[in-house]
């Protein structure tokens, strides 16, 4: 539906076919195409505008190899520093559920896929790391999100905590807690209620989880089609909350993911996960690159 | 008020006020010429602009703000389609609520038979409307289901039958394929139905709002738009882009997760929530 950076570039500079270093005119041209393409991948704007204003600076002066277009050349440079910014200065290394029970608390807007993914990377903590898990769900609110994640639990072999129709999120969270210690599991994952970042009855609540089981992991599970609240959200649940990671869902679908990079650039928190799929195998790491090259287009 | 000179650079700001509601790139850039259009040169003040902007976004958006329409059809078969989470579910718990409210009959058809729970969640909203669900066993065919709803539906005398689907992305073949199914089967039983299929979309979605629409319109020939999740803090500009391109009705906007929270969509009111006039 939309044109990718390499054609926008690729006419911008057919009309100017320059040789030698690009200089601040190709680059301011070349500058108005990489905006507009990373908008219409739903990149926000305030991140946008600064990832541009950084391209800018790199671009200019730089020298056009003989075997490139300028236009390949500004793609290159766009695509080598969205890697850089997607991935991080530093690798952030395996999550950090050593010291069991070791509690990671998932949280969310609503419907962005909290209770497949806390199902999802359970079986994977399981299959893959031989953890003993426990999930237990803190939503009081949608109906029959706990026979959800039950439901889910029986399917992937993961115990879950035992409904008890009336408690609250804090006291299941306390539960939870003591029955993971009991029950000597390595990790006990907290499924909560989706709530808006503006909400801030229910912010304060997940704050007061939080305080409870002291998070290992706060995992921020955002929708891979979200558009331009996605710096809004990101931050407000960063700051009130305090997120650890990102897992973006939704990217077996044909959205650029542009909110990769709005909620890796406004929070510096790693994406640790991409989400594929509603099966529960469909959750993968997240690779830079590939999402590098969708944002573009590529 | 202090006025500012109307030239490239505030039109400029104004483009990305827009694209900050989701409306796209284009589509700002149009609604941004349609309001310099005469008045370049002009000194105008921020809520002047604002009051303007409204007006076009308003403009543009009245054709398409329409309640879902009711026929003397019995039962009036409504499918609920949609992107995974965008709120299909509780949107027909609302609906149901509303028609329910309204005098009508109404029966509802679990037809997620995938997602975990999905049929309970519907049991719930279903109890809370007070109105009967209809239900298979998980994993069977939707199409089926949708089948015999209709059957009963017409036995119960119902005036209205509303089908919830499972969340499918519309790049999925597999998935859109069964979603055609669906309604071929609905055809079968009554050719001038589904009299009305929903789209849900979720306010929080960036522009593949647009690949949504256009896919399901071809598959499933959408025939009304329901936007969901407007009480967060995103503001839906890709209706607009969404109006200017398809023109499909948008009947109804989500603002809440209760049963009451589901109001009709006013164009004014999305105008100037958009563009934060007073
Ligand atoms: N295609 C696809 N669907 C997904 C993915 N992750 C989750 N889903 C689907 O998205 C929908 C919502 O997922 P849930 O896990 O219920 O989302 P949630 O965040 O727990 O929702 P609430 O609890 O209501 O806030 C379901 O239909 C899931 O099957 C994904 O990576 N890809
Ligand atoms: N804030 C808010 N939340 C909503 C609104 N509509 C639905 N939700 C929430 O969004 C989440 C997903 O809603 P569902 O109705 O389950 O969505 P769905 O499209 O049926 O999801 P799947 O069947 O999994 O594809 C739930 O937590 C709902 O409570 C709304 O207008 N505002
Ligand atoms: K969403
Ligand atoms: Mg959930
Ligand atoms: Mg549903």
């Amino acid at each position: 539906m939309f044109e990718n950076l390499a054609d926008r570039l690729g006419g911008v500079f057919d009309r100017l076919t320059r040789q030698g270093a690009l200089t601040e005119a190709d680059v301011q041209t070349a500058m108005r195409e990489v905006r507009t393409a990373l908008l219409e991948a739903d990149v926000s704007l305030p991140v946008a505008r600064e990832f541009t204003r950084a391209i800018e600076r790199k671009a200019t002066g730089q020298q056009v190899t003989k075997s490139v277009t300028p236009g390949q050349q500004v793609v290159k440079i766009v695509h080598d520093e969205l890697v850089r910014v997607l991935g991080g200065e530093t690798d952030p290394g395996p999550l950090k559920i050593d010291n069991p029970p070791a509690p990671i608390l998932m949280v969310g807007l609503q419907g962005g896929g909290k209770t497949t993914t806390t199902a999802k990377l359970a079986r994977r903590l399981k299959e893959r790391e031989g953890k003993k898990v426990l999930m237990a769900s803190l939503d009081t609110n949608r109906p029959a999100a706990m026979e959800q994640l039950a439901i889910l639990g029986q399917q992937i072999g993961v115990d879950t905590l035992p409904i008890v129709p009336g408690e609250d999120p804090v006291a299941i969270a306390r539960r939870a807690k003591t029955q993971a210690s009991l029950g000597g599991y390595d990790v006990y994952m907290l499924d909560t209620a989706g709530r808006l970042h503006i909400d801030e009855v229910l912010i304060q609540q997940a704050a007061d989880v939080r305080d409870v089981v002291k998070p290992r992991e706060t995992l921020l599970v955002v929708d891979g089609l979200t558009g331009q609240v996605a710096v809004e959200v990101a931050k407000e649940f960063d700051d009130k909350i305090g997120v650890s990671g990102v897992v973006l869902t939704r990217m077996d679908g044909d959205g650029r993911g542009g909110a990769a990079l709005s909620m890796r650039s406004v929070t510096g928190k790693p994406i640790r996960f991409v989400g594929l799929g509603e099966k529960l195998d469909a959750l993968e790491t997240f690779d830079p690159e590939r999402i590098a090259g969708r944002i573009l287009g590529m | 008020v202090p006025r500012r000179t109307l030239d490239d650079a505030m039109l400029e700001e104004i483009e990305d006020l827009l694209v900050a509601s989701d409306m796209g790139v284009e589509t700002a850039l149009r609604v941004t010429a349609n309001l310099a259009e005469g008045r370049m040169g002009r000194r105008l003040s921020v809520p002047e602009i604002k009051e303007i902007l409204a007006g076009e976004v308003a403009r543009i958006m009245e054709g398409v703000a329409r309640p879902m329409p009711l026929y003397p059809k019995r039962p009036q078969v409504v499918l609920v389609v949609g992107v995974n989470g965008s709120g299909k579910t509780t949107t027909i718990g609302k609906l149901a609520s509303q028609f329910r409210a309204a005098g009508k009959t109404v029966v509802i058809a679990a037809g997620d038979t995938f997602r975990a729970a999905a049929v309970e969640q519907l049991q719930v909203w279903g109890q809370r409307a007070g109105v009967p669900v209809l239900t298979a066993a998980q994993g069977s065919d939707p199409a089926s289901l949708a089948f015999d709803a209709m059957e009963r539906a017409g036995r119960d005398g119902a005036d209205l039958l509303l089908i919830d689907t499972a969340g499918r992305l519309q790049n999925r073949q597999d998935l859109m394929e069964e979603l055609a199914k669906i309604v071929r089967v609905i055809r079968k039983k009554d050719p001038s139905a589904p009299h009305n299929t929903l789209l849900v979309i979720d306010a929080t979605t960036g522009q593949n709002a647009l690949s949504q629409v256009e896919i399901f319109q071809k598959i499933a020939d959408v025939s009304g738009l329901v936007m969901t999740k407007l009480d967060g803090t995103a503001k839906g500009g890709v209706l607009v882009a969404l109006a200017d391109r398809f023109g499909l009705p948008i009947h109804a906007i989500g603002v809440g997760e209760q049963i009451d929270d589901l109001a009709p969509f006013d164009p004014q009111e999305f105008a100037r929530a958009l563009t934060g006039a007073a």
